[in-house]
């Protein structure tokens, strides 16, 4: 059983750290801002959560192990917020999001719509 | 009655985090739970229309299958980026939605934010504006499953 646990455990600590990694190649590779945001997003909605369960097997049950799923949970609650808010900031400084060409639903300039 | 609930979870929180029994800490607890609680109050008499989420056996439905989407378009991303020829096709554009009330705007929003290669980045009345990095991120959305699945949750 506690060999069982330690395996699934590893297996997320290396999942997530993948992931991490995942993210960084990510954010080197990206051609603009806007998808950098969506590379960063990599690691704190999956990689995250990931390298937390996978710390949870390794615990007893306790008050510590409460207090690492309320990091989950606030990390999930408030990662869409702060991603919306530098998207939005971006926009409002004037930054434009690169489109590629061959795209037939891109509007150019959606907000002046009504 | 509001206010109870909130003292009331406010109060486990407080204990869940400390762990100590001690005269003094609960003391200060008490006097923290208060002190919130009266600033909730006063946000909610600043704030004229205070959405009011409580839990439910269907909101943690939703978090599941949401769950199941964020870990899906996560490997999709993954792929993507350590594909040699990076496959993305980046585009902005407009999506239509039904939703009405602020509290389902914001959860829609959100979850859309939160599975990535889906990014709000604007909510207007009747539609947000969704940056996206594939076609495929912007059709899923468009064919509404998600949409669907927030208004039966009635909040």
């Amino acid at each position: 059983m506690s060999l069982l646990l330690d395996m699934l455990s590893a297996a997320c600590l290396l999942a997530g750290s993948f992931l991490c990694i995942t993210g960084g190649i990510g954010l080197i590779r990206m051609p603009d801002f806007f998808a950098r945001v969506h590379a960063a997003g990599v690691t704190e909605t999956l990689a995250t959560p990931l390298l937390l369960f996978g710390l949870m097997l390794q615990m007893d049950w306790s008050l510590d192990l409460l207090k690492v799923v309320m990091i989950m949970i606030f990390v999930l609650a408030t990662n869409p917020t702060a991603t919306h808010a530098t998207a939005k900031a971006a926009l409002h400084g004037g930054l434009k999001p690169l489109v590629s060409e061959d795209d037939p639903n891109d509007t150019g300039e959606p907000s002046s719509k009504p | 009655m509001h206010y109870l609930v909130v003292s009331i979870f406010l109060a486990v929180f407080w204990v869940l985090l400390s762990g100590y029994f001690t005269g003094l800490l609960l003391g200060l607890g008490a006097l923290s739970v208060l002190l919130v609680v009266w600033f909730v109050r006063r946000m909610d008499q600043t704030d004229k229309e205070p959405g009011r989420l409580y839990p439910g056996p269907a909101l943690f439905g939703y978090w599941f299958w949401l769950l199941w989407c964020v870990v899906k378009s996560n490997i999709d991303l993954a792929r993507r980026i350590w594909h040699p020829r990076l496959p993305i096709q980046p585009c902005w554009c407009r999506l239509d939605t039904r939703v009405e009330t602020p509290l389902e705007k914001t959860l829609y929003a959100n979850s859309i934010t939160l599975t990535p290669g889906t990014l709000t980045t604007d909510i207007k009345e009747d539609h947000f504006m969704i940056h996206a990095l594939s076609q495929e991120g912007v059709e899923e959305l468009r064919e509404g499953e998600m949409e669907r699945r927030i208004l039966r949750l009635k909040v």
